[in-house]
């Protein structure tokens, strides 16, 4: 069979598009010029305003997950204004303010698609780095148009500021999803939070909104002010003072923890009541270490969560509306992003960075 | 000046003792209190032998006080009764598990899961109330408030009903608790010994398809002809291992060694549940991707409250679930702790008390 010629990424498809993207696992990323498919009778085609990065991203440039194909664009955290819609779309107009978050895809069909569990089906297609239907590749947010199956996309309410809310469609419903699934959204609950960064904030602000008491865990003391007066956090804990974790030993109905660095489980387990869920939505790459004794002792629990479906992301947008509930954000523009992705592996950054894509130069 | 365990007590009782580490018991001359207003008296008849008790004979978790009776699946018959006693009469069948005692005040308590307040006192090798040591099955009588005596049923024979006791509820609990019994879901057993073989038993009275998960293929023919298994995965066998990949609803892991959780994770299905209910207390490898992206969990358990274990003997009871077991003497008990230790039984021993232990 003779080979087809491959397209290059600005002629795969009609519509021009500017990006930047890493061409290698420095992580580097530069101006890209890609295309985006035509607005097909499902799709919502938008203009980005705001991209949120995510940790995710900076995993992916630099190919720490081994799972990276350059080049890749990233950008999860995509909010923007509609400009076109495809002829079948009942859900939006031109000119609506849109959100698209981790996917853009999914079969559809599977048990968990029918569950509005899209984040769970075998074939979910990602914003980024994923093959699509018709074998190209996703490119992110961190670009100044967008096309996504009309399914995939959130409905900004009025009064979110897009910039502030572009994380809450990766950060947001990473926290959210599993505050729900696993039954710590009641008010007077107590809740710890560990790690205070883009996913650790949100949780707080979530939590507090249902009610819940919110106590930070950390190692960085210089937090503590920060999160209580600020985030509202009801106590900080800095997790290497032993007393002060001794002295919280079995208060805790749940802890959302989301360290990804390899870390203890014990002492977490230990802050647990009985009955306690410990829920890692950080996915530190080597397995961590678990005793069994503490688990049974107090009939607790290790879980996790990946993100949530659109339905539920939809709700969780609705609720942050309902609330005034944004992401703490620095807003950057693109030419800032490498920098922007070396703070944040030293976790720089209080508590996202935001890219204004919109007024960002388009020059290379 | 304390009191030796004869005399601490006014009734004299006997039963087989660990005095050292080296585990082996001998015979021990002790004593029992007087029976309390709320007390029952039980002459014993049979006694489970559980692998805790190995555990424990031996100070396998550093904290053995010795001398130390170990025995906490028990069957018995009452022989006295406090005047405050109202759900126990002479001369009825009983059972006494893992706890005789708890604070009775706290939210545990009174949420009938006495088996998590803080102040459990245990069958054996726990400090009771008045401060002497509680002493467990291995002896010819206990004396036990009322709230931690059970009712044996009575289609339920004593030696087949006496391991449900302590392994019965350490697997009807989790299941209970974590919704494992939707008739027609899938339920993993990992580890087919005395808490595998009653969970495979249970599974099935719940009307579960039962996958037993073992390292040993010898197993195979007993756990699906005799024990009612559905189906039988060897971890050592790949190719079958990956065709079971999320296929089940729930696993129950009762190995207490330990072992890989990665391919126990892998076989759940999404929202899966791996609830370990394995006594050992060397660290595991938890690998974080698969409970994140699968939305799975891990949980624990630790045997279930008074009000729990009479309906587990009564579910037993109903669906005529018995451990299967090797019936033995008192004085054949030091052979049988060297055959446990190398899982040589079928599937728990149990001690004729009230046949063989003669001072």
């Amino acid at each position: 069979m003779l080979g087809e010629m491959a397209m290059s990424p600005e002629n795969e498809h009609p519509v021009k598009a500017l990006g930047w993207a890493a061409r290698d696992c420095s992580g580097h990323l530069s101006p890209f010029k890609f295309s985006r498919r035509a607005t097909g009778e499902k799709d919502v085609t938008f203009k980005v305003l705001y991209c949120g990065i995510c940790h995710s991203d900076l995993h992916n440039v630099k190919n720490e997950w081994g799972t990276t194909s350059y080049p890749v664009v990233p950008g999860h955290e995509i909010v923007g204004v509609v400009t076109e819609v495809g002829t079948k779309v009942t859900k939006f107009k031109v000119g609506d303010k849109v959100g698209v978050g981790c996917l853009v895809g999914s079969c559809q069909s599977c048990a968990n698609c029918k569950d509005d569990l899209e984040n769970y089906c075998p074939k979910m297609i990602l914003s980024y780095g994923s093959k699509f239907y018709d074998g190209t590749i996703t490119y992110g947010g961190y670009s100044d148009v967008m096309v996504s199956d009309e399914h995939f996309v959130i409905k900004i309410p009025a009064n979110l500021p897009l910039d502030g809310v572009a994380p809450l469609l990766c950060a947001g419903i990473t926290v959210y999803s599993p505050l729900k699934y696993y039954g710590l959204d009641k008010a007077g609950l107590h809740l710890g939070v560990v790690g205070l960064g883009g996913l650790g904030h949100m949780a707080v602000k979530f939590a507090k909104a249902m009610g819940l008491k919110v106590t930070v865990i950390s190692t960085s003391p210089n937090k503590k002010k920060e999160a209580m007066d600020h985030l509202g956090a009801d106590e900080f804990l800095v997790s290497r003072n032993t007393e002060e974790m001794q002295s919280a030993i079995g208060t805790m109905d749940g802890i959302i923890d989301t360290v990804s660095a390899v870390h203890a489980l014990l002492p977490l387990i230990g802050l647990l009541k009985t009955h306690g869920k410990l829920v890692l939505v950080g996915a530190p790459e080597k397995p961590l270490e678990l005793l069994a004794m503490p688990l049974l002792m107090g009939r607790k629990i290790v879980g996790g969560s990946l993100i949530g479906g659109i339905k539920e992301t939809q709700e969780m947008i609705d609720f942050a509306a309902k609330h005034d509930i944004v992401s703490d954000i620095e807003l950057i523009t693109m030419d800032y992003v490498n920098t922007a992705m070396e703070r944040l592996s030293k976790a720089d950054v209080k508590y996202r960075f935001v890219i204004d894509v919109a007024n960002s130069s388009k020059s290379s | 000046m304390a009191k030796s365990p004869d005399q601490e007590h006014p009734h004299k009782a006997f039963g087989w003792a660990a005095r050292d580490k080296s585990g082996l018991l001998s015979p021990f001359h002790f004593s029992r209190r007087e029976n309390g207003d709320e007390d029952v008296t039980i002459k014993i008849l049979f006694c489970g032998v559980c692998h805790s008790d190995l555990h424990v004979a031996k100070n396998e978790w550093g904290f053995t006080n010795y001398p130390v009776v170990p025995g906490h699946e028990i069957v018995g018959t009452v022989m006295k009764v406090g005047s405050n006693v109202k759900k126990f009469k002479v001369g009825e069948r009983v059972g006494v598990g893992v706890i005789v005692g708890s604070c009775k005040k706290c939210e545990s308590c009174q949420q009938d899961l006495e088996n998590y307040c803080p102040q459990t006192i245990f069958t054996y090798n726990s400090h009771y109330t008045d401060g002497t040591k509680t002493y467990g099955g291995y002896s010819d009588m206990i004396v036990v408030d009322e709230r931690f005596v059970l009712r044996f049923p009575d289609n339920l024979p004593s030696e087949g009903g006496a391991p449900l006791l302590c392994a019965g509820i350490t697997v009807y609990s989790p299941m209970k608790y974590y919704g494992m019994t939707e008739p027609g879901k899938h339920l993993g057993v990992a580890g087919l010994g005395g808490l595998g073989h009653v969970a495979v038993k249970i599974g099935k009275a719940f009307g579960l398809k039962v996958t037993v998960i073992s390292s040993s293929p010898k197993k195979e023919a007993e756990a699906i002809e005799r024990l009612g298994a559905d189906s039988f995965l060897v971890t050592s066998d790949r190719t079958k291992m990956k065709a079971a990949l999320g296929t089940m609803d729930y696993i129950i892991d009762t190995v207490s060694a330990v072992h890989p959780l990665l391919p126990l994770l892998s076989l759940l299905k999404l929202n899966g549940k791996l609830v370990t209910v394995g006594l050992f207390d060397k660290p595991l490898e938890l690998p974080i991707f698969p409970l994140v992206l699968g939305r799975k969990l891990v949980g624990g358990n630790e045997i279930g409250g008074m009000k729990e274990t009479q309906e587990m003997l009564d579910f037993c009871a109903k669906h005529g679930v018995t451990a299967d077991v090797e019936v033995i003497r008192m004085d054949y008990i030091n052979t049988a702790m060297e055959r446990l230790a190398k899982y040589d039984v079928k599937y728990r021993f149990v001690i004729d008390v009230a046949s063989s232990l003669s001072q």
